[in-house]
C-alpha cells in the first residue's frame, strides 16, 4: 500500500483535521454573517482576530488572570468592529462589492501596520502569550494524540451554530435577520431597522472572531501582525466555495476547506507537502466550475448574476 | 475639438507618464527608483485594467501573469557562466540558454499570454464571486508552482544577477507602449463588446455577443501586457522572490485602479501614479522632510498606516474613484457628451 493511501485512513489526520475544519466553520460563520445583511466580503476579519491574540498577549505580559485577559479580548474585539462598521461599512452599503472588498483591504492595513508599530517597540517583532498556552496539551485518547484545544474548539463551534441556530430561528431579531438577508429593500418596508440589523450582525461575529482569536491563540502563542491572514483568506475561499449565500452553506464550505485541507496534507507524501496550497487551490478551481454559486448551494446560479 | 478628443485620452495618460520620466530624470539616482517604481505600477495597473475594467468581472489573478513574465525574462537574462551554479536544478533547456533582454521581454509577453489563455479557457465560465476567489486560486497557485519547484527556477531564494536594463526610458517606453494596446483594444469592437456585456450582460447576450470569448481575449491580452510588466519589473529589480509579485502587490495595484477609476484607462494611470507618489512621499516623510517650511517626520512604519487611511478616505468619499471612471476629458466638454459620442461611435458598429 502507498503511503498516500494510509495517510487516508490515519485517525490522527482525520482528528487534526476535524480541529482545523472546526475553526474554520466558526470563522465562515462570522464572515457568512456580515456577508447576508450587508453583501459585503470582509477581508479585514482576520484583522479583527489578530486585535483580539495581541489583547490576549499584552495581558498576559501584564500579569492580568487568564479570565480577565480573554474578557479584554472580547471587548477590544467588540468595540473594534463596531468602530469598523460605523466609520467604514456604513458610509459604503449602497456601493458596488468591488468598492467594499477593497476597502476592507485597505482597512486591514491600517489594522495590520497600526499593529505592527505598536509590537515593534520592544524591538522584535511577535508577543508570546503564555497565559492561554496550557489549553494546547494532548491527552491521548486510544493511541491517537487529541489537544485539548481541538476538543475546546470542537465544542465551542458546535456551541456557537446552535445557539446562532436558535437565535436565527427563534427570536424577533434573527427573523429580521434571515429577512434582511434575502432581500433587504423589502424587509425594510416591512419595518425591519436596517441600523440594528446590522449592528447585531457585526456584533454576533465580533464575538465569534473574538472566540476564535482565543483558539488560534492557543495553537500558536506568538503573535505577530500577519495573525490569522493565512486562515481568513482560506475561509473567505471555503465560504464562496460553499456558497456564501446562506449561511450554512458557507459554514460548511469553511469546514470543508478546513478538513480537505488537513486530509490532504496527512495523505501527501512528505517530501511534496510543500505543494499542499497548489493542490486544495486546484481543488478550488474544479468545484468552482462545476458549481459555481456554491458546493451545498440549491440549484440555480443567483450568485453567478448578482455582481 | 470633437475628433480629437479621444487622441487626448490617449495622449493625457501617455504624456503623463512621459513627464514622470522626464521629472525622474532630472532627480538624484536615490530618488529615481521611486520615478521607475511610479512608471512600472501604472504598466501593472493598466495590463489589470485591460481586464477587471473593461469587463467588470473582478480578478485577483492578473499578478500571476506579471510573475510568470518577471520569473520568465529573468530567468532567461542570467548570464549562461553563473546560472549553471546559482539555478542548478532547472530543466536543462533553461539552464543551458540564456537570450538577450529585449527578446525576454518578448518572451515574458508571450508566456504572460499563453497561461491566460490556458487558464482563462475554463474560468472565464465565471462570473461574481466565483470569478474572484478562483483567479485568486490561480494567483496562490502561481505562487505556490514559482517558490517551491526549483526545475523552473530559483524556489525560495531569490532570483539575482539579473541584468538591470530597465532604465527610465524603457520603462516609460513599454508603460506607453501597454496604454496604447489598453487604448487600441478599448476601442477596437472586441473591446465595446466587452464593455457592453459588463453594463448589461443579458442585453449585450441578445444582440449577438460571445461573453466567454469576449471576456477570453481581455484576459489573454492582459495576461500579454501584465507578463510585459513583469518583464520590465524583474530588470529594473535585478532580483527578485515569488513574495513579491504575490498578496501585497495584488492589493496595492487593486487598490491603484479603484482609488483611480475602475472603468476608465485615465482612471488606471491617474490611481497609480498618484498612490505611488504618495507612498514615496511618506516613505522620506519617514526620514523627514521640508513642505513649505514645515518639516513633516513620521515615525518608522507610520507610512503604510498613513497610505491605508488615505485609501479607505478616498474609498468612502469618493467610491467611483478620483477620475469618477471617465476618461479624459477637457473641462469644457461635459459629462454628457461623453456619454453620447461613446453611444454612437462608428466603432460600435
Amino acid at each position: 500500500m502507498s503511503p498516500a493511501v494510509v495517510g487516508w485512513l490515519d485517525a490522527q489526520t482525520l482528528v487534526d483535521a476535524f480541529g482545523l475544519g472546526a475553526v474554520y466553520a466558526l470563522m465562515a460563520v462570522g464572515i457568512g454573517l456580515v456577508f447576508g445583511v450587508l453583501r459585503l466580503v470582509n477581508f479585514a476579519y482576520g484583522q479583527l482576530i489578530m486585535a483580539g491574540a495581541y489583547t490576549l498577549a499584552f495581558t498576559s505580559q501584564a500579569g492580568w488572570p487568564t479570565w480577565a485577559g480573554i474578557l479584554m479580548c472580547f471587548v477590544v474585539v467588540i468595540l473594534l468592529s463596531g468602530a469598523m462598521d460605523r466609520l467604514v461599512f456604513r458610509p459604503l452599503r449602497t456601493q458596488s462589492p468591488a468598492v467594499m472588498l477593497v476597502t476592507t483591504f485597505a482597512v486591514a492595513f491600517i489594522l495590520q501596520n497600526v499593529a505592527l508599530l505598536i509590537d515593534v517597540r520592544d524591538d522584535t517583532i511577535g508577543e508570546p502569550a503564555a497565559s492561554v498556552a496550557s489549553l494546547n496539551r494532548a491527552i491521548t485518547v486510544w493511541g491517537v494524540e487529541v489537544r485539548k484545544v481541538t476538543i475546546v474548539a470542537v465544542v465551542v463551534a458546535v456551541v456557537a451554530l446552535s445557539l446562532l441556530a436558535l437565535l436565527l430561528t427563534r427570536t424577533r431579531i434573527g427573523l429580521q435577520m434571515r429577512a434582511a438577508a434575502t432581500d433587504f429593500a423589502t424587509a425594510r418596508l416591512l419595518g425591519v431597522r436596517a441600523n440594528t440589523v446590522i449592528a447585531t450582525a457585526v456584533l454576533l461575529s465580533a464575538v465569534i472572531a473574538a472566540a476564535v482569536s482565543i483558539l488560534l491563540t492557543v495553537q500558536n502563542p506568538l503573535v505577530a501582525p500577519d495573525f490569522a491572514l493565512k486562515e481568513t483568506i482560506i475561509v473567505l475561499v471555503g465560504v464562496v466555495v460553499g456558497g456564501i449565500d446562506r449561511l450554512w452553506t458557507a459554514t460548511l464550505g469553511g469546514f470543508s476547506i478546513g478538513f480537505a485541507t488537513g486530509v490532504i496534507n496527512g495523505a501527501l507524501p512528505t517530501d511534496k507537502t510543500v505543494f499542499l496550497p497548489s493542490v486544495v487551490f486546484a481543488l478550488v478551481i474544479l468545484v468552482l466550475l462545476v458549481r459555481p454559486s456554491g458546493l451545498f448551494a440549491r440549484g440555480g446560479s443567483s450568485l453567478v448574476e448578482r455582481v | 475639438m470633437r475628433r480629437l478628443e479621444p487622441w487626448l485620452q490617449l495622449a493625457a495618460p501617455a504624456l503623463l507618464v512621459v513627464a514622470t520620466a522626464v521629472v525622474g530624470s532630472f532627480t538624484s539616482r536615490a530618488t529615481e527608483i521611486y520615478f521607475l517604481t511610479a512608471i512600472l505600477s501604472v504598466a501593472i495597473v493598466v495590463a489589470i485594467y485591460v481586464f477587471v475594467g473593461n469587463s467588470g468581472v473582478l480578478s485577483f489573478g492578473q499578478l500571476s501573469f506579471v510573475a510568470v513574465g518577471a520569473f520568465a525574462s529573468g530567468v532567461m537574462t542570467v548570464p549562461l557562466e553563473s546560472k549553471q551554479n546559482v539555478l542548478p536544478d532547472l530543466f536543462p533547456l533553461l539552464r543551458d540558454h540564456t537570450i538577450g533582454d529585449i527578446p525576454a521581454l518578448v518572451l515574458a509577453t508571450v508566456v504572460g499570454a499563453a497561461f491566460a489563455f490556458l487558464v482563462g479557457v475554463p474560468l472565464m465560465r465565471l462570473s461574481g464571486l466565483a470569478a474572484g476567489i478562483a483567479t485568486f486560486a490561480v494567483l496562490e497557485i502561481t505562487h505556490n508552482l514559482l517558490r517551491e519547484w526549483t526545475k523552473i527556477g530559483p524556489g525560495a531564494t531569490t532570483l539575482s544577477l539579473v541584468p538591470e536594463t530597465t532604465d527610465l526610458t524603457r520603462a516609460a517606453i513599454g508603460t506607453v507602449v501597454i496604454i496604447a494596446v489598453a487604448f487600441g483594444y478599448q476601442r477596437s469592437r472586441f473591446g465595446r463588446s466587452l464593455r457592453a456585456t459588463r453594463e448589461d450582460a443579458s442585453a449585450a447576450q441578445a444582440v449577438g455577443i460571445d461573453v466567454h470569448r469576449q471576456r477570453l481575449w481581455a484576459f489573454t491580452l492582459s495576461g500579454a501586457l501584465a507578463g510585459l510588466a513583469g518583464g520590465l519589473y524583474v530588470h529594473m529589480l535585478g532580483s527578485i522572490t515569488a513574495d513579491q509579485v504575490y498578496l501585497e502587490l495584488t492589493f496595492v495595484t487593486l487598490a491603484m485602479l479603484v482609488i483611480g477609476g475602475i472603468t476608465s484607462l485615465w482612471g488606471a494611470v491617474v490611481g497609480a501614479l498618484a498612490v505611488s507618489g504618495l507612498d514615496s512621499f511618506l516613505s522620506e516623510a519617514e526620514q523627514g522632510v521640508g513642505v513649505g517650511g514645515v518639516t513633516v517626520d513620521l515615525p518608522q512604519g507610520a507610512r503604510l498606516v498613513v497610505l491605508g487611511a488615505l485609501m479607505a478616505i478616498v474609498l468612502v468619499l469618493r467610491p467611483s474613484g478620483l477620475t469618477g471612471g471617465r476618461e479624459f476629458g477637457l473641462p469644457r466638454l461635459g459629462r454628457r457628451e461623453h456619454v453620447t459620442r461613446d453611444a454612437t461611435s462608428e466603432g460600435a458598429a
